[in-house]
C-alpha cells in the first residue's frame, strides 16, 4: 500500500526527518480555508493516492493570501487518477539551488534492500537509471545491516564531502525502513541547501506485515478504501474494482487475472478483479456476488471456478443462495466450473436455471453478450 | 528416463513437512502420500511423539533429521511462524525448503532468502503451490489429476492458472516433465531463470511453458537471459495481467505495477524480441506448443 504524502511526511517527523514547515487541509475547509500561519511563498499540493500529480497541476505557488485562496480553489476541483484531493497540503516554499534523489527499496530483484542516490532529483527514478553515472545504488546485506559507512558513501556520492546531517538522514530513513516493513521509501526531490530537508515523500508499506505494525496510528486516509474495498477486505477477498460492466468472480488471483484479461479480449469490459481464494465455502461465494452486485454497476457476472481444494458442488450452492439477489438486479450469471465434484456442481446449478461451461473461452463470450 | 533433476530435485527424496498438525498441513500430508511422495517426518512444535497419516511427528527439525535422515522440507506453518520455521530448515541444510505459506512479511522473506543462498539451500516460493514431478511424486498442493508426466516443464506465478494451463495440455496430450510455481510474493527464493537455468541440461525438458503476470521484472530478465545464452529449446509464455491498473495488488503480494514498472506489455515485449511464443489466452498455449514440437 502505497501512503500519501503528507501521511509519508507524518512517518518521517516521527522518525526526525526534517521536511518543510506545514499545515494539512481537509476536504470541508476548502470552501472557507484557514489562514496560513506560514511564510509565504507556500507550496500548494493536492494529496493524491496516484502519481501524476505534476503534470496535472495540482501543485501551484503562492506568493501571498490571494494567490493561496485561488490555488486550494483550482486544485480542489482537479482529478488525478479519477479522483479529487482529499486534503491539501501547504508547505512554505525551501529555496534550494539543487534538488537530490534518496531512496531505499527492497530490491526484488537483488532480494536485498538498496539504498540509491542521485544528484538527480525531481524526476523519475527510471529516468535516472538512463542516465549514465547518476545513479549510485548501495546493497544492504539483510544478514548484517546497515552499518555507517553507507551513510558516508551517500554524502561523499552526493556532496563530495561528508556532512553530518545527511549522514543522520540516511541513518533515519534506513530505521524507518526497517521498523516499518517497508517496500519503498523515497525522498524526491531532497534539497540540502542548510540542511537536508524533504520536499515529497513516497512510502510503500507491505501489506503482509500489517499485524505486526500499528499503522492506523498516524495514517487514516492511504487506509480509506471504498466501501466495496472495506467489505472485501473484512472478509478476506482480494477485490479491485474496474471501469466496466461484467463482474468478475474467480479462486485463485492469476486465474482471475487470466479471467479479467479474457472478458477484454473478447471485447468486453470487466467490472471488478476479485478472488475469493482457495477452498472457498457456499457462504464465501454467496458473499462475494453480494459484494460485488451491491457496490458495482455490473449487468452481468462471471464467475470462474478451477477447484482444486475448493470443491464446485459448494460453489454452485453459494451461486444458488445468491439467486434472488442476481434476479431482482436482472444481473445475468455465467458460470464456468472445473475440478473437484464438478459434476454435482453443475447439476446443482443447471437444476436452478443457470448456464454453465467447461469451456473458460466459452464462458467469457457468453458473459458479454447483451442478449440473455 | 531420470527421475530426478540435479539442482532442483534429488533421486532420493526424503520430505519432512514443517506445519504436519495443522489443517493444510495434515490434508496435505495424506494427498502428497497418496501420490508417491517420500515423506519421512512432521513438524510441529509441542505435537512431538505423535502420528499423522501414520507419519511420525518432532519437535525439532534436528530430531527429525537424526532419527528419519530427511533432506527437504515442505512448510505450511502460518506467516507469522514461517520465518523460523525456514530458518530452522536451513540451519539444518534441508533443500529443497517449499514454502506454501501465505503472507509471509518481505522482510523476513529477503533474511531468510539470503541465508538460504548463503548455505547453499534451496528455496521455492513463499506463496507457491510446490511442484509436481508428475506419476513420481509431489512437493506441494497441486491437484494431481490434472497432470501427466511428459516432455515439457510449466514453470509459473500463480496457482490455479497453471492447473488450468495443465489441464488443457494433457487434453491435448502433452504431459509434463516438471510443473513448478515460483511463488506469487514480492520476494521469491527461485525464479524463472533459476530454472530455465537448470532445465538447460535436462534431456527429458523439450520445451518450455512460463506462466508470468504483472509486477516486478523476472518476466524482462529471462527474457534477457534467453536472447543472450542462446536458451536451447523452445519457450511460450502466457503473462496475466494486460488489464489490470497501475498500482493496485492484484491479488498475489508480487502482482502489482508500480513506478512504471512490471506492466504485461513490457513482459510481453521483451518475451517477443527473445523469440518466445506468447499465447494470449490460455487455451492458446497448447496451440503455440503445437507450433514448436
Amino acid at each position: 500500500m502505497y501512503l500519501i504524502e503528507y501521511e509519508g511526511k507524518q512517518l518521517f517527523v516521527k522518525y526526525g526527518i526534517k521536511i518543510p514547515d506545514s499545515m494539512i487541509i481537509s476536504r470541508d475547509e476548502y470552501v472557507d480555508p484557514p489562514k496560513p500561519s506560514l511564510n509565504y511563498p507556500l507550496v500548494v499540493k493536492g494529496q493524491y493516492p496516484y502519481g501524476g500529480r505534476g503534470k496535472s497541476g495540482a501543485v501551484k505557488i503562492a506568493n501571498n493570501y490571494e494567490e493561496y485562496i485561488e490555488a486550494i480553489n483550482s486544485i480542489a476541483h482537479i482529478s488525478v487518477g479519477g479522483v479529487k484531493p482529499r486534503y491539501i497540503l501547504i508547505e512554505e516554499f525551501v529555496p534550494h539551488e539543487k534538488e537530490y534523489y534518496l531512496s531505499i527499496i527492497m530490491s526484488r530483484k537483488d532480494k536485498k534492500p538498496v539504498i540509491l542516490v542521485s544528484k538527480y532529483g525531481g524526476i523519475d527514478v527510471e529516468e535516472l537509471a538512463g542516465k549514465p553515472g547518476s545513479l549510485m545504488s548501495l546493497e544492504i546485506d539483510p544478514l548484517i545491516g546497515y552499518s555507517d559507512y553507507h551513510a558516508k558513501m551517500v554524502s561523499k556520492f552526493l556532496l563530495n564531502r561528508l556532512d553530518k546531517e545527511l549522514m543522520d538522514m540516511v541513518r533515519r530513513l534506513y530505521r524507518l525502513f526497517i521498523e516499518n516493513d517497508v517496500l519503498l521509501v523515497e525522498i524526491n526531490p531532497l534539497s540540502i541547501n542548510e540542511s537536508p530537508i524533504a520536499l515529497d515523500s513516497k512510502v510503500m508499506l507491505d501489506d503482509n506485515a500489517y499485524y505486526r505494525h500499528d499503522y492506523t496510528q498516524y495514517i487514516e486516509y492511504s487506509m480509506l478504501a471504498s466501501k466495496g474495498e472495506q467489505i472485501a477486505r473484512k472478509h478476506g477477498f482480494s477485490f479491485v474494482p474496474l471501469d466496466g460492466d461484467i463482474g468478475v468472480i474467480g479462486n485463485g488471483a492469476g486465474l482471475v487475472m487470466a479471467t479479467v484479461d479474457l472478458v477484454n479480449y473478447y471485447g468486453g469490459s470487466p467490472a471488478c478483479f476479485l478472488d475469493v481464494g482457495g477452498g472457498a465455502s457456499s457462504e464465501r461465494i454467496q458473499r462475494a456476488i453480494e459484494v460485488i452486485a451491491n457496490e458495482l454497476n455490473i449487468r452481468s457476472l462471471l464467475i470462474n471456478i478451477f477447484a482444486g481444494i475448493t470443491r464446485c458442488d459448494e460453489v454452485a450452492r453459494g451461486i444458488v443462495q445468491a439467486k434472488k439477489l442476481l434476479e431482482e438486479m436482472g444481473i445475468k450469471v455465467v458460470v464456468r466450473l472445473v475440478g473437484t465434484n464438478e459434476d454435482l456442481g453443475a447439476s446443482i446449478l443447471r437444476d436452478a436455471g443457470f448456464k454453465v461451461y467447461k469451456e473458460m473461452d466459452v464462458a467469457a463470450m457468453e458473459a458479454i453478450k447483451n442478449e440473455g | 528416463m531420470r527421475d530426478d533433476i540435479p539442482g532442483l530435485l534429488p533421486k532420493n527424496l526424503r520430505l519432512l513437512v514443517q506445519g504436519i498438525t495443522g489443517k493444510e498441513g495434515s490434508f496435505h500430508t495424506k494427498m502428497m502420500l497418496d501420490y508417491g511422495t517420500n515423506i519421512v517426518a512432521g513438524v510441529t512444535p509441542g505435537k512431538g511423539g505423535s502420528y499423522i497419516h501414520g507419519v511420525p511427528v518432532y519437535d525439532t527439525i534436528a530430531e527429525a533429521v537424526e532419527e528419519s535422515e530427511a533432506n527437504s522440507s515442505i512448510i505450511f506453518v502460518p506467516a507469522r511462524f514461517a520465518y523460523d520455521a525456514a530458518m530452522e530448515a536451513i540451519y539444518n541444510r534441508l533443500s529443497p525448503i517449499v514454502i506454501i505459506t501465505e503472507g509471509i512479511p518481505a522482510h523476513d522473506t529477503v533474511k531468510l532468502v539470503n541465508a538460504a543462498a548463503k548455505y547453499n539451500v534451496r528455496v521455492i516460493g513463499p506463496n507457491t503451490p510446490g511442484l509436481i514431478f508428475p506419476n513420481k511424486y509431489k512437493i506441494g498442493i497441486l491437484p494431481d489429476r490434472y497432470f501427466d508426466e511428459g516432455a515439457v516443464a510449466v514453470v509459473s506465478r500463480s496457482g490455479t492458472l497453471t492447473y488450468e494451463i495443465s489441464m488443457s495440455m494433457v487434453n491435448r496430450g502433452f504431459g509434463q516433465r516438471i510443473v513448478i510455481g515460483c511463488g506469487g510474493d514480492y520476494i521469491i527464493g527461485t525464479n524463472f531463470i533459476d530454472i530455465l537455468e537448470i532445465l538447460r541440461r535436462d534431456l527429458e525438458t523439450k520445451a518450455i511453458v512460463v506462466i508470468g503476470e504483472i509486477g516486478g521484472d523476472d518476466e524482462e530478465r529471462l527474457a534477457d537471459y534467453i536472447m543472450h545464452t542462446n536458451y536451447p529449446k523452445p519457450v511460450v509464455a502466457y503473462v496475466a495481467g494486460r488489464s489490470a491498473p497501475p498500482g493496485k495488488r492484484m491479488g498475489h503480494a508480487g502482482a502489482i505495477i508500480s513506478g512504471g514498472m512490471g506492466s504485461a506489455e513490457s513482459k510481453i515485449n521483451k518475451f517477443k524480441e527473445a523469440g518466445v511464443r506468447i499465447a494470449y489466452r490460455p487455451s492458446e498455449v497448447v496451440e503455440k506448443l503445437m507450433e514448436v514440437i
